[in-house]
Formats: structure tokens, C-alpha cells, sequence
């Protein structure tokens, strides 16, 4: 296969669009291809690539989580509220409440069969009301427990701990989906719902796994979040994560009907976001503006790889 | 013919129709009269609903012409064949269940004063209307608060004020109970004194007795006959519809000897006593023995799919009971059934077979992954190993296990479906129609691995509508009508002219 067609294939689209942006601004934005710009690339990257990974699955279902912000903002007050009884109490608290969220997500959208869109619309507004009770109806609550700091601060081996965490949900996400029976279910449960069932597929336990993983993995977001900024901000962690997660993973080629998921593409359409987002700041175009490209940026990636029609 | 038929309302000559390589309709002639209820017949694959969406402007024939009054006539829409007067009523109401009976009767037409909706008269106007048919229904009703029959009703009624002269009715009474059909059955007849004809399809003979005059027969997309049933036997129909001539299945019964029943007397593997889910299970009876290959046999719509899903747990029996190797089974789910040993392969591989996105491998192990999964991660290897094994032994052509299942002919589809359940090791299987949509080479090869996995030792419940496959393969065959076992024939006893005449007896 040439090059041409490598580049113009539907699979390899965003990548395409990725190394194409990538080279131009090494070229012309100053100070783009410089050490310290990509570790800052990657700790940008962290929290949205953590929550955007949940969301491949959630996606991959044929259904979406739109509740991720909000479970950000539930997971960094727990920890922040409970912070003075350990850290290990707080964030494990914290990792806990939220997967319990996504229990209950996956447990409406399986059982009493609502929309994904719906239930995750009730708990993205409830969500963040949630968030501001725990942490006394709004308060910025700072956090300065050193070892917690280090989640967002912190570096193992010259890697900053969230580019850690994020490489490692990277991996399990990529195993669950190739290895485990998890990732069958899934794919099996978003392709053909009633073929799943009539083959013994767990379609209800594995809705609420999905959505369990999708509030625990956003919380882990949240965590990294508060710790960078070291505090617990209710109403600001997570706002509007889940249309920077779900633009990622359908820049990144998993389909939003369902049956196909690719983790790979989730890291590239992570990746392209943030490049753009960076260079254009780099570039000093207004916000507004950097908004607008975003836009047709998504618009572009996807079109590349709508699905060949005969 | 040689009597003076009465003139024709609607004429079709010559209609031809194909999608890709395949002739759905091939030079159909037919002709419906004014006033008369004129039934449609054939089994899957007929061509009838083809043939309903080219006389109602749905689709465009590729050959042929229509004759309505005598002047040709071509509708590129159902718009053009509504105003024409040909309207066609629905099996699903294609109705808007929120708003009410008024508005659905005037929707795309209502009367307006000052260029807003003039609701007093819309209401006085469908009272009209109602009242005129006979139909005691409220027009201010919201349509989904209404029964099914009463939506039908309305779908009739407002065919009717359209100035419909022929009326399509598909399947009116699938979802009905029986005491709505008695008022569908006045409408009806209310309809043919008022001049309107009707063209009536349904799978149920008693029903095309007791309403219609005359009945046309489709196969395979051709025209079988058109026949008036006055004087016409159940028997001959049912040949009709089936492709057989009754001398043909007189000299069949002896050709399959069929295989003889398992030892008698013990404990079956599968027992249902009158089993039901209403409305189209009503009471139906059958036993499968280990090693025995079990037929049902029916008309399309008379229980057979419906008795498979009750097996299989996706529908909950209301009555009876079942039993697998002689304790009770009541599987509330296909988890319940599977884990009481019982595989199913459904009759629509499309909608409840194939994971479309997914790999031969992951299509094929798909029910068995809990068998090589240790703490949620499968186990490559012997995955592999039960693919290589079942896709040599059901002889699967693919390019490899990693081809995607779309790719693959419907024929080797229904051989990974096949798999799918074999490595689960079941020691019942219901096929449902196995062999239906495919090659005629593929079609032997699973003819033949079903039965010798029966000789090993697998019970498998056969559902189909193909007489040969019944009588080749099976030692028993339950036939069912409406909902009911009318007979269950055994050994020499099974025969395509026992089955027919099973499906046509009366009933009582």
C-alpha cells in the first residue's frame, strides 16, 4: 500500500491530520518543537485522554456520558472535604463515590431502558450541584497535603505523574478492549444489541461496568485537576470535559452508532485537540477564533472517515 | 377465463420488479374487482408486500402495467396512488399515537378557518365519519390510549374519507385478539356493501374463509393462481402456497422413510406442555428426545418462531409447562437457557444472529467466552484452538478467523452462527428455518452436520417452512396452526401430505 493511500484511508485519517499539524508547526510556530512545549502538550493531555478513554467505551455501547465534568468536579470535593483524614482515605473515597455515580448511570440506562443522553444529561446537572453541596455549597476548598499535590505535580522517572497515569489507563484500556471478556461484551452490546442477548452477552452488567469505569476514570481526571491547581473549585473542575472526551473519541474514529471502538484513535484525537489548542495559543489567535478552527478541524477528521457508502 | 368477470377496479399486468440480481416480482398478473375482498397469500419471500408497495407507489415496478377504471395509470408516489384512491393500511399503525383520533384522521388536511385549525369542526367531522362506519370510538382519544384494533379503525377510517376505492389491509389482525377481529371482520363487510374493495393479506386460512371472496396465491415472486374460494379446499390452497400438487405429495410419502424415533419412554430431554405467549401462542405441546432431530412445522404465523423464543426464554410463557431432562424449566432469560444447555439459532441472522462489526473469531466464540476466561481476560490460545477446530470442522470459508462476519456469504454466516453454539456444548438446539437464504451447496452441508450431530447424541428442534427439510431430516414433526399443535406425526407417519394436511383442517 502507497503512502498516498495510507494517508487518505479512513483509519489512519486522524493520524493523518495529526502529523501534518505537528510538522507545519514545528516549522513555523516558534518554540512548538521544543522539550519542555511537549511535556506541556502531554500534561495538558492527561485529564482529557483519561476521561476520553472512559468515554471510547461508553461510545462504543452506542450510548455516551455526558455526566464526565460533573463526576470530575464530585470526585476533587470528596477528596478536598476528606482530605484531613488521609490521603489515601480521601482519594480512594473519592474513586469510590464517583464509580458509584456510574453505577447508577449504567443502572437507568440498562434497566429502566432511559436514554444514555438523557440519564447523563440528569447526572451532568445534578452532578455539579452535588459537587458544590460536598464542598459547602461552592467553597474553593485548597488542598496543600504534599503527597496528594504529587498527583498533579509530581514526576516519576522525568515523566509527570499525569502522563503516568494517563500511559497506564492508555494500556489497561487497550488490554480490556483486546483481551478481556469486557471488551467482546462491550462491542458485542453496541453492534447488535438483541444478537448480544440471544447469546448469553451480560448486556445489563456490562452497560453498568461502562459507565462505572467511565465516572471511576473521571474522577482519577478530577483528582489530577485539583491536585495541579491545588484545590477543589465545584463549579469550575470538568466544565465542558465531556465535549472535549467526546470530540476526541469520535475525531479519533470510534463510530457513535455503536460496535467499534479503537483505543489508539482515542489517543491521536486526544493528541490532534491538543495541538491545536496549544499551537493556536501559541500563535496568539483570540480564543474565539481558536474555538472556530477547533471546529472545522473536527469536521474535517471526521468527514475523512465517514463510512465508504456504495 | 370463460365467464363474464365482472369489471376490474384495479388490473395489473405483466408487473415485474427486481432489486439487484434478484426478481422479487416476475410478470405478475392480477386484477381486483369493485366490492370485493380479495385475499393476498404466500409464505416468506412471496413477493405479496412488493407487489402492495408498487400498487400503493411505494416502489416503482421495473416492468409491467396498472389499469385503474381501465386507464393506465403509474404513481411515483403514495400521495399520487392515495388520490387515486388506493390506500393501504399498515400491520404497525403508521399513525401519530400522541395526538388524538380527530387529528389523525384530517392529519395533512385540516380544516382550517382564518388560516388557523377549526378544532370544533375537525371533531364534528370525524364523529361523522366514525359514526358512518359503525366505529364507536371518541375522536378526541389520543390515539396510543385506544386498543390496537381501535387504531386500525382509525387507520381504516381515514383511508375511507380519502375516498380510498381500494383498501390494502396487511395483516390487520396479527396483534388483534379475537373479539377485536370480529369488529374488523364488520368493518370489512360494511366496506364491501359500500363498494370499496379490499385487498386482504394474511397467513390465516380460517380468517381468508370467513371474509374474503377471492384469493390469489404468490411464490417466489411469480403468480401461483387467483382462485375464488367458493369451492376451493383448504388442502389445495395450502399446495398452492406451498408449490406442491397433491398428486406430488401423495407419491412423496414414501420416498423419505424418515429416521425412527429414539427409545420411547424415557424422560425426554426437552418437554412443553401447553405453552403460550399471547397473541399468537396459544397451547403447544412437543418433546425432544437426546439424539433426535424434532420438526415444527406451520404456516408463517402460526406459533413457530414464537414457540422458539418461549424455549429459548426471550418470551416468558403464560401457561403450561416446561421441563428440560425432567426438571422444571422456566428460563426468564437466554442466560437461563443456555445455562440449562439449550443453544439457538434464530431465523433472522441479520437482526439477531451476526455482531456485524466484529470478526469470524469474536462471532464464533461469542457464547462460549466464559468457558476459556480466567479473572475477565480470554484466553488467546484456546480461543483459537475452538476456531480452528469448528471452522474445519463446519468446513467456514473465510480468509481467516480475523476476516469480519459481513464479508462472509450468508451461508458460511449461518455455519459461524452454527459454531457459536456447538462449542458451548449444548444438549439441546433449536434451528430456526437453518437453511433459509442460502446456497444450495452450504444448505447441504448444514443439513448434514445437524444430523450427525444428532447421531451424536445433541437434540435438536427443527423449525421450518421447506416440507423436504422436515420430512428428510426429522423422526417427529409437530405441526402447529394458530397458535396450537394440531398433530405431531412420527416415523412413517411423517410425510408432506400429513404435514399439508394438518396445516388445513379446519379447526374446531
Amino acid at each position: 500500500m502507497n503512502l498516498r493511500r495510507v494517508a487518505l484511508s479512513r483509519e489512519y485519517a486522524a493520524l493523518a491530520v495529526l502529523v501534518v499539524l505537528v510538522l507545519l508547526n514545528s516549522l513555523f510556530t516558534p518554540h512548538f518543537a521544543t522539550v519542555s512545549n511537549l511535556w506541556n502538550i502531554l500534561l495538558q493531555l492527561a485529564p482529557v485522554l483519561i476521561v476520553a478513554l472512559g468515554m471510547t467505551f461508553v461510545i462504543a455501547t452506542g450510548g455516551v456520558d455526558l455526566s464526565v465534568g460533573s463526576v470530575m468536579a464530585i470526585g476533587a470535593a470528596i477528596a478536598a472535604v476528606l482530605m484531613e483524614r488521609g490521603v489515601v482515605i480521601a482519594v480512594g473515597a473519592a474513586l469510590v463515590g464517583a464509580a458509584l455515580i456510574g453505577v447508577l448511570n449504567g443502572s437507568m440506562i440498562a434497566s429502566l431502558r432511559v436514554q444514555p443522553i438523557v440519564v447523563t444529561l440528569a447526572t451532568l446537572i445534578g452532578g455539579r450541584g452535588l459537587a458544590q453541596i460536598i464542598s459547602n455549597n461552592g467553597e474553593l476548598m485548597t488542598v496543600s497535603n504534599a503527597a496528594f499535590l504529587e498527583i498533579g505535580r509530581g514526576s516519576f522517572a522525568a515523566v509527570p505523574v499525569p502522563v503516568l497515569l494517563a500511559l497506564v489507563a492508555t494500556a489497561l484500556a487497550m488490554f480490556a478492549l483486546r483481551a478481556m471478556t469486557i471488551g467482546r461484551y462491550v462491542l458485542a452490546a453496541g453492534g447488535n444489541a438483541r444478537a448480544a442477548r440471544l447469546s448469553g452477552v451480560p448486556v445489563r452488567r456490562t452497560l453498568v461496568t461502562v459507565y462505572a469505569a467511565s465516572a471511576f476514570l473521571a474522577a482519577v481526571a478530577g483528582l489530577i485537576m485539583a491536585a495541579r491547581l491545588g484545590a477543589s473549585d465545584a463549579a469550575k473542575i470538568g466544565q465542558n470535559m465531556e465535549l472535549d472526551a467526546i470530540a476526541a473519541v469520535v475525531v479519533g474514529g470510534t463510530a457513535l452508532s455503536g460496535g467499534r471502538a479503537t483505543v489508539a484513535g482515542t489517543v491521536v484525537g486526544a493528541l490532534l485537540m491538543q495541538v491545536i489548542a496549544t499551537s493556536l495559543n501559541m500563535l496568539l489567535v483570540p480564543y474565539a477564533w481558536s474555538l472556530a478552527i477547533k471546529a472545522v478541524i473536527i469536521l474535517v477528521a471526521v468527514f475523512l472517515q465517514r463510512p465508504a457508502r456504495a | 377465463m370463460a365467464d363474464v368477470a365482472p369489471p376490474s377496479l384495479l388490473r395489473l399486468e405483466g408487473i415485474t420488479r427486481r432489486f439487484g440480481a434478484v426478481t422479487a416480482l416476475d410478470r405478475v398478473d392480477v386484477s381486483f374487482r369493485r366490492g370485493e375482498v380479495h385475499a393476498l397469500v404466500g409464505e416468506n419471500g412471496a413477493g405479496k408486500s412488493t407487489l402492495v408497495k408498487i400498487m400503493t407507489g411505494a416502489y416503482r415496478r421495473d416492468d409491467g402495467e396498472m389499469f385503474l377504471d381501465g386507464a393506465a395509470v403509474n404513481f411515483q408516489t403514495p400521495a399520487e396512488a392515495q388520490a387515486a384512491g388506493i390506500c393501504a393500511v399498515h400491520q404497525e399503525v403508521h399513525l401519530l399515537g400522541m395526538r388524538t383520533v380527530a387529528e389523525n384522521l384530517f392529519l395533512g388536511r385540516e380544516p382550517l378557518r382564518w388560516g388557523l385549525v377549526d378544532w370544533r369542526t375537525m371533531m364534528h367531522d370525524a364523529r361523522v365519519l366514525l359514526d358512518d362506519l359503525g366505529l364507536d370510538i371518541d375522536p378526541a382519544a389520543t390515539l396510543s390510549h385506544i386498543s390496537v384494533a381501535r387504531q386500525q379503525m382509525v387507520a381504516i377510517a381515514r383511508g375511507v374519507s380519502l375516498g380510498a376505492s381500494l383498501l390494502v389491509l396487511d395483516e390487520p389482525t396479527s396483534s388483534l385478539a379475537e373479539r377485536e377481529v370480529v369488529i374488523l371482520f364488520d368493518l370489512i363487510a360494511r366496506l364491501r356493501a359500500r363498494g370499496t374493495s379490499i385487498v386482504y393479506i394474511s397467513h390465516r386460512l380460517d380468517e381468508i374463509y370467513t371474509v374474503c371472496d377471492r384469493v390469489t396465491v404468490l411464490r417466489d415472486g411469480k403468480l401461483v393462481a387467483t382462485r375464488s374460494l367458493d369451492g376451493l379446499e383448504r388442502i389445495d390452497l395450502i399446495c398452492l402456497m406451498l408449490g406442491k400438487s397433491r398428486e406430488a405429495l401423495r407419491l412423496g410419502a414414501t420416498a423419505f422413510g424418515g429416521r425412527h424415533a429414539a427409545a420411547a419412554n424415557v424422560e425426554p430431554l426437552l418437554r412443553a406442555r401447553s405453552i403460550a405467549f399471547a397473541p399468537r401462542l396459544r397451547d403447544v405441546s412437543l418433546d425432544v428426545q437426546k439424539g433426535e432431530i424434532v420438526g415444527v412445522a406451520g404456516l408463517l404465523g402460526s406459533g413457530r418462531s414464537e414457540t422458539a423464543q418461549v424455549l429459548f426464554g426471550t418470551a416468558k410463557s403464560t401457561a403450561g409447562s416446561m421441563f428440560m431432562n425432567g426438571a422444571p424449566y422456566a428460563p426468564g432469560s437466554p442466560r437461563d437457557a443456555m445455562r440449562a444447555g439449550i443453544g439457538f439459532v434464530s431465523e433472522d441472522r441479520k437482526a439477531d444472529g451476526i455482531i456485524p462489526e466484529l470478526s469470524v473469531r469474536e462471532n464464533l466464540t461469542l457464547a462460549a467466552l466464559p468457558l476459556f476466561t480466567k479473572f475477565g481476560i480470554v484466553s488467546r490460545v484456546r480461543q483459537m484452538a475452538i476456531v480452528d477446530r469448528y471452522m474445519s470442522r463446519l468446513g467456514i470459508r473465510a480468509s481467516s478467523a480475523d476476516q469480519n462476519i459481513r464479508e462472509l456469504s450468508g451461508g458460511n454466516q449461518q455455519k459461524v452462527l452454527l459454531a457459536r453454539w456447538l462449542c458451548t456444548d449444548p444438549e439441546l438446539l433449536i434451528l430456526d428455518e437453518p437453511t433459509r437464504g442460502i446456497d444450495i451447496g452450504a444448505r447441504g452441508e448444514i443439513q448434514r452436520l445437524v444430523n450427525e450431530l444428532a447421531e451424536s447424541g445433541l437434540g435438536v428442534l427443527m423449525i421450518s417452512s421447506e416440507l423436504e427439510e422436515l420430512v428428510e431430516g426429522c423422526s417427529r414433526v409437530v405441526v402447529l396452526r394458530d397458535g396450537r399443535t394440531v398433530a405431531e406425526l412420527q416415523g412413517d407417519g411423517v410425510s408432506e401430505h400429513a404435514i399439508v394436511h394438518a396445516m388445513a383442517e379446519t379447526a374446531l
